[in-house]
């Protein structure tokens, strides 16, 4: 009996929290679809703001270099990451804990540290700030997510198979790429996942890393919006959700047959 | 392996030295990156930080100004200690909520785990602007007078930073034997026993962990004040007012560098009780 209503209370605690989660998300869609310019009146339907938004020449260059960015940055520092988790295994113990701790700085400094620091690096250095800043910050901020993503599962790799790979005449490129990097294929793909998302999202260290450019990415654009907010910016907002969405819901599903094989 | 290093010596370190090399050459580029985007720039935040305002990096002259700053000066100290004070609410509220989801959702079916896990990470993949946005939104809509007002800020901090809170708490949670809450009840705890003597003291690392990712964070974001406080100011502001437009890059350095402090602090706190409980995983053995 109290065991019922104590699962009873933690189902609806749970409902709520949910809810307020979503709630905000939801009204965000929905005044996408409004036709008036209120975010808070309903006046109808209509597509017009998502017209607006394709034909928004400075938020359409946002969403280009947002993916520019993060494409270009993801790429680099999977790579690295990866590299870097495989020859971490084999380097020794000192310089090994060394280099695990300097990767942990970014992961747990507030953004804000971050940022500052590429500020004042550019800065001392005289670089100009820009494109080119903005790709360096976020590789070096997603490369310590790659690693440790991709380290724990190399670790766990059977040290005997690059030495069989070895034996049986594989040069160490061919061992790298034929038999360690398939292995820990999985890893690499949840380290750049993760690297995408961190650079799709970020704001606060892009934003210092491009100041005084204009070079915008989305939230950039967004922060430095100067006329009030318009419902393109829903429209654009509705887009994303839509495509994380659809992830999500793929990711639970596969997790769902797997489940069922096993 | 190690044995036969013993046996060999003559053999071994030939291949050895051959394998680092090959090893080596991947992990240049990560050295590069560490060193060059890692460290320098602390290097570099630690020497402006000291450094007299309006000279190079590279001539020194030598002061404590910006550290004595934070003693000194009024607008400095009140918005520092209002941007604590707000995010310490925030922390504890995201806590009081964010402990309770992590343990429902700990010890529910495994498949329902999943998907309420990803339910509480997908607002994560939405940008943080366009969540505190649609907020925004709400407040204009339900509660117009909230906007500008600290209760304002702290929900709003709740509401961004609460999966930090629910995600490290779960992660401890989940890996608790649950035989350890059968053994608590034939020892004759009850359920509140239970929690507080044995739950609480095990998953402290994760409530750690998320005070660590919801406070700071909180106290320094730029984002929150802007939408829902009315385009207030916080201490997130004022750093980005005195670097970006001014170029300060002495006051910045100093509030990192005390930022970096504190979290290392807490860090070095974490793995404190992490080894204590003998449940720390990524220890290499």
């Amino acid at each position: 009996m109290s065991m019922k209503t104590s699962n009873l209370f933690g189902k609806g605690f749970i409902i709520i929290v949910f809810t307020l989660t979503y709630l905000p998300i939801l009204s965000l869609v929905i005044f996408s679809f409004n036709s008036g310019r209120s975010l808070v009146r309903w006046s109808g339907f209509s597509l017009e703001w998502y017209v607006k938004l394709f034909q928004s020449r400075e938020i359409m260059t946002a969403v280009f270099i947002t993916f520019l960015v993060a494409i270009i940055s993801t790429a680099i520092s999977t790579v690295i990451g990866t590299f870097a988790a495989i020859s971490l295994t084999k380097t020794k113990k000192a310089l090994r804990e060394i280099s695990l701790s300097a990767n942990n700085i970014p992961i747990v400094n507030p953004e804000i540290v971050t940022a500052i620091a590429f500020f004042v690096l550019f800065g001392a250095f005289a670089i100009e700030r820009g494109m080119l800043t903005m790709i360096l910050a976020h590789i070096a901020f997603s490369t310590p997510y790659v690693v440790i993503t991709v380290y724990p599962k190399v670790r766990n790799l059977d040290p005997n198979l690059a030495h069989a790979a070895h034996d049986l005449g594989a040069t160490p490129f061919q061992a790298l790429y034929k038999v360690i990097l398939p292995q820990i294929k999985i890893g690499i793909i949840a380290g750049a996942a993760i690297a995408f998302t961190m650079s799709f999202d970020d704001f606060v260290i892009s934003y210092f890393a491009v100041s005084g450019s204009a070079i915008k990415n989305i939230s950039i654009y967004l922060y430095t919006l100067k006329r009030g907010v318009e419902p393109t910016i829903n429209a654009l907002s509705t887009l994303i959700i839509l495509v994380i969405g659809t992830k999500i819901a793929y990711d639970y599903i596969r997790s769902g047959k797997k489940h069922t094989e096993e | 392996m190690q044995k036969s290093q013993a046996f060999l010596p003559k053999e071994k370190p030939r291949k050895t030295h051959k394998k680092l090399t090959t090893e080596g050459i991947l992990g240049i580029p990560y050295y590069i990156v560490l060193i060059g985007l890692i460290v320098i720039p602390i290097l570099m935040m630690i020497l402006y930080s000291f450094q007299r305002e309006g000279t190079s990096v590279f001539i020194i002259s030598f002061t404590f100004e910006h550290y004595t700053r934070f003693l000194s000066e009024r607008q400095f100290v009140e918005l520092t200690i209002e941007s604590l004070y707000l995010a310490g609410i925030a922390t504890l509220v995201t806590l009081m909520i964010g402990y309770p989801m992590a343990y429902l959702i700990s010890r529910s079916k495994p498949r329902t785990q999943l998907l309420m896990i990803l339910l509480i990470n997908a607002p994560m993949w939405i940008n943080m602007l366009l969540r505190t946005r649609a907020l925004q939104q709400v407040f204009e809509m339900l509660a117009p007078n909230l906007l500008g007002s600290n209760i304002g800020i702290i929900i709003g901090m709740t509401y961004i930073f609460l999966p930090f809170m629910i995600l490290p708490i779960y992660a401890v949670l989940s890996k608790i034997d649950p035989s350890y809450f059968e053994s608590a009840a034939d020892l004759g705890a009850n359920k509140f026993q239970t929690i507080t003597k044995v739950i609480i003291p095990l998953s402290l690392s994760g409530i750690l962990s998320g005070i660590m990712m919801v406070f700071l964070p909180a106290a320094t974001t730029l984002v929150i004040p802007k939408y829902l406080g009315n385009n207030r100011y916080l201490i997130g502001n004022l750093i980005e007012n005195a670097m970006i437009q001014q170029g300060r890059f002495g006051y910045g350095s100093a509030i990192a560098i005390v930022l970096s402090v504190i979290i290392m602090g807490f860090v070095y706190l974490i793995k404190k009780v992490d080894r204590f409980q003998g449940v720390n995983v990524d220890e290499d053995l």
